[in-house]
């Protein structure tokens, strides 16, 4: 076959279905939210904004999400350093570490949940240590921040795996003569880190940066795992507009309010971690 | 560290050594320790999940896993996980690697455009768009069904398996493929004879990976589906109601699956990834 | 027969003209080999003589028949490539007979011209190994043998051997050199390293931004380069010059000392002489010492005449020192005269 053409053939199917299945839904649920039957209005966003519920599950979404990132850059990054540098046992300590990648939010929360249910695991072993006589209901509406732990908790565990491969295939591609160049003109371990891992490492730190926020947004079944409705979020508004409202106009406005906050971040950290043309590895 | 650890007394980095070590255990265990509180969950009796105070060592009673197995609606509803991810699985690497091989192999104006549109599917919320489609689905006869759940899920998982294979493609040099040529060979059968034997296993890996990235999806398989439930729309829905050994069995049965996945990839994880980057 | 016709062949990328109008002919059985520096062209021609690479326009004919439209299957080629390109998943035998698998011919043929090859090739003993376990000259070998099992009309070899070290890669310019003459193939050979050129082929090329520079027998490129950038590129060191003022009826000052050359009107040329082809005299060119570098065999000497870079090969035996002042003479007959404004030779 021609090579001219050739490439498109092999691109055609993707991009045919990511017009079907990806582009053309956002163009619905754009419309969805922006009407209500007749013509176009604003109504469903006033309608989600002003009901008591959003700007609880706003602002549970956000801190979360300020909670949980920046605590799993800092761990990823360390777990990172760690296993660059080990010799013995890199794999075994790297497929553990990276476990949770393959378990769904669903499961992780189902996993938090049986160490902070009441008769869990956490509740026992306080008791056996002495620490109460008797298991305490730690997931209630009366112990908000133990049930915002035990979520940040649970995210925590589930979705560092996802940035600290990112992170480890970045470290790989940073070539060992800069480090020995540094250690040569006198940079400490610390200075080394921060002055040559950081920098060069900006492609995966955006990725992963971007990866992990979107997803944080996104917090869903971990939540409804382990709060239920004790700890509104939108994306579990979403699929309570849907489900139990049966009001699609009403979720699509909550799924265009994520999509801004989620492009918001991503461009924010785009530009914030941006490399300079030729400044690449 | 070791390195700079050399110019330090002799004690320090011995210290240094046994807090870099214990911190490395640490962490292990903090990954691990919640996965073994599940198993004991789900190696125990009904009974023994619900009591107090828990044991530290599971009873190895398969109580829980067997009233998880006759819970009704349960075998369909891993079936249904079985078969959606299986669907995503194919449809990915069928229509994602053509795109990924076209990537690592030609220039072609618009390439940069095709890029785009793969790395924005990254940066929006997908399940997000299960809503439009659920409507979109009703209409052409597709709700509620593995097939129409399969191509949400394809949705997420291509981007996945175009970067990837693309990735892996670019590790084959085009002069393997250019002896090819030269030796008698059509572009077809240059890749049928050299490229595909040699990308097998990648292929598989990636494969593995859009499994796994269907079968833990929970949002859009609990909006698109009703009566077909998936295993993790199933458990979502009963969340409120189902007794704790339940929901301990099923994310237990939700997370083997995965373990053994990431086990078989964890070669390619890395590689993968690092051109991911880019 | 196979006589390879270059009729007008150019090649853009983009805005880059990579070959500006190529025309060459290679002759039935002749090793010709391009040499250029990296960048000039030359593996984009034998690409596109490969048919790898699509010209922009021009044709090429191999054996009175016109090629440049067929895939690389049909041409009748067959081609070595810089990182060997042995296939990773197959045994050597498989990687030899992979040709002549496609080819469909029956087990046995294909048995008896594996090894065949791979005895001229010195590589029987590996036939049953992958390409991991070989050695990069083990691996030249296989994918020489490949190209050679296939009996082509042409081989085309793009730098074969710039991957190996000094000392094998001196070892298989010869052995090359000695069976691409029994498979009486023509072959086009790819190089940036001129020795390699001027030891192997039949005749040069030299290539330099997308144009031919010279094409032409080893020695008449080394001996009497066309233009002043083959006479720049080849030797080592490279022909010095010098600028040449008119001193009227086809005499010349150059440097203070009158020479006779071309008989033209013109005020200023320029004046070459390859190092090795002068000898310290009585009356010569006066160059001042900067650099001395025994070499063992010769003496390089890296001197200044008014300014001007200027090297000279001399005995070993000589004393120099550095700030001492020269005279040499150079050898009448060696001298070549250059345009300074078209950069061709004069004569």
């Amino acid at each position: 076959m021609n090579p001219r053409i050739l490439p498109y053939v092999l691109i055609l199917p993707v991009t045919l279905f990511l017009c079907l299945f990806f582009l053309y839904p956002f163009v619905l649920v754009s419309q969805q939210a922006f009407s209500t039957g007749s013509g176009f209005t604003l109504d469903n966003f006033k309608d989600v904004m002003s009901h008591w519920k959003f700007p609880i599950s706003l602002k549970n979404t956000l801190y979360l999400a300020a909670a949980v990132v920046p605590f799993q850059l800092a761990l990823a990054l360390l777990m990172a350093t760690m296993v660059s540098k080990m010799k013995k046992g890199r794999d075994l300590v790297l497929y553990v570490w990276t476990i949770p990648l393959g378990i769904s939010d669903l499961a992780a929360g189902i996993i938090w949940l049986a160490i902070f249910e009441q008769s869990g695991f956490l509740n026992s072993m306080m008791s056996g240590l002495g620490f109460i006589d008797r298991p305490m209901n730690l997931l209630s509406y009366q112990t908000p921040a133990l049930v915002f732990l035990a979520i940040a908790l649970a995210e925590i565990w589930r979705a560092t795996a996802i940035m600290l491969v990112i992170l480890v295939a970045g470290i790989g591609l940073i070539p060992k003569e800069y480090y020995e160049a540094a250690e040569v003109f006198g940079a400490s371990p610390w200075k080394r880190f921060t002055r040559i891992t950081l920098p060069l490492l900006r492609p995966s730190l955006s990725t992963a940066l971007v990866l992990r926020v979107i997803l944080a947004f996104e917090v869903f079944a971990v939540v409804q795992a382990l709060g239920g409705t004790l700890f509104p979020v939108l994306m579990g508004e979403t699929y309570k507009y849907q489900f139990e409202l049966l009001d699609g106009g009403s979720a699509a406005a909550i799924a265009l309010i994520i999509l801004l906050i989620s492009i918001a971040f991503t461009l924010l950290i785009l530009r914030a971690l941006r490399v300079p043309k030729g400044a690449t590895i | 560290m070791s390195t700079a650890a050399t110019d330090m007394p002799g004690n320090t980095r011995k210290a240094g050594r046994y807090v870099y070590i214990a911190a490395v255990v640490l962490l292990c265990a903090w990954v691990i320790v919640p996965l073994y509180f599940l198993l004991i969950n789900t190696l125990s009796s009904p009974e023994a999940v619900n009591s107090f105070p828990k044991s530290f060592i599971p009873e190895f009673d398969l109580g829980s896993l067997s009233f998880f197995a006759n819970f009704a609606g349960m075998l369909t509803a891993l079936k249904n996980s079985i078969i959606v991810a299986g669907l995503t699985m194919i449809m990915s690497i069928a229509i994602g690697a053509p795109a990924g091989y076209a990537l690592s192999r030609f220039d072609f104006p618009g390439k940069e455009l095709f890029r785009m549109l793969i790395l924005l599917t990254r940066a929006f919320p997908l399940p997000l768009l299960a809503l439009p489609l659920a409507v979109m689905f009703i209409r052409t006869g597709l709700d509620d069904t593995a097939f129409g759940l399969a191509l949400v899920h394809t949705t997420l998982a291509v981007p996945f398996a175009v970067l990837i294979t693309f990735s892996l493609f670019s590790g084959i040099p085009i002069e393997l493929e250019e002896a090819a040529w030269t030796l008698g060979c059509t572009r077809l059968t240059a890749f049928t004879k050299v490229v595909l034997p040699l990308i097998l296993p990648g292929i598989t890996a990636s494969a593995i990976f859009a499994f796994v990235i269907s079968w833990n999806e929970v949002f859009a398989a609990a909006v698109l589906t009703i009566e077909n439930r998936t295993l993790t729309a199933f458990l979502l829905q009963n969340l409120d109601t189902s007794p704790l050994h339940l929901k301990f069995a099923g994310g237990f049965i939700l997370v083997v699956p995965a373990l053994i996945f990431i086990f078989a990839v964890r070669k390619y994880l890395f590689a993968m990834w690092g051109i991911a980057n880019r | 027969m196979a006589v390879i016709e270059i009729k007008n062949v150019a090649k853009r990328f983009g805005d880059y003209q990579a070959l500006h109008d190529i025309n060459m002919t290679i002759e039935d059985q002749e090793f010709m080999c391009l040499l250029g520096a990296s960048g000039c062209g030359k593996s984009t021609l034998l690409r596109i003589i490969a048919g790898l690479e699509t010209a922009t326009s021009g044709e090429v004919w191999i054996g009175g028949r016109r090629i440049d439209n067929l895939s690389p299957k049909d041409r009748g080629i067959s081609m070595v490539f810089q990182n060997y390109a042995v296939f990773p998943h197959l045994t050597v035998f498989e990687n030899i007979g992979f040709g002549l698998r496609m080819q469909k011919l029956p087990n046995d043929e294909v048995k008896r011209r594996v090894e065949r090859t791979a005895e001229l090739m010195h590589i029987e003993q590996l036939l049953k190994r992958y390409s991991g376990e070989l050695s990069g000259g083990q691996r030249q070998r296989v994918a020489v043998a490949r190209a050679l099992a296939m009996e082509p009309d042409v081989i085309l070899m793009d730098e074969p051997l710039s991957n190996l070290d000094a000392l094998l890669r001196m070892e298989m310019r010869a052995e090359l050199k000695g069976v691409l003459a029994e498979s009486k193939t023509t072959a086009i050979y790819v190089t940036h390293d001129q020795v390699e050129a001027m030891s192997m082929a039949d005749r040069i090329s030299v290539m330099h931004e997308g144009r031919i520079a010279q094409n032409a027998t080893p020695v008449e490129v080394y001996r009497n380069p066309a233009e002043k950038f083959v006479a720049g590129f080849i030797g080592n060191p490279p022909m010095n010059f010098l600028d040449a003022k008119s001193a009227g009826s086809g005499n010349w000052t150059v440097a203070g000392q009158s020479f006779a050359g071309p008989a033209i009107d013109k005020a200023a040329i320029e004046f070459a002489i390859r190092p090795e082809d002068m000898a310290p005299a009585e009356t010569g060119i006066a160059a001042t010492a900067r650099v001395v570098e025994p070499l063992g065999a010769h003496l390089l000497v890296t001197c200044d005449v008014g300014g001007t870079l200027f090297r000279a090969v001399l005995d070993s035996d000589l004393v120099v020192h550095p700030g001492d002042i020269l005279t040499l003479a150079p050898q009448a007959d060696r001298i070549r005269w250059f345009d300074p404004e078209t950069t061709q030779a004069l004569s």
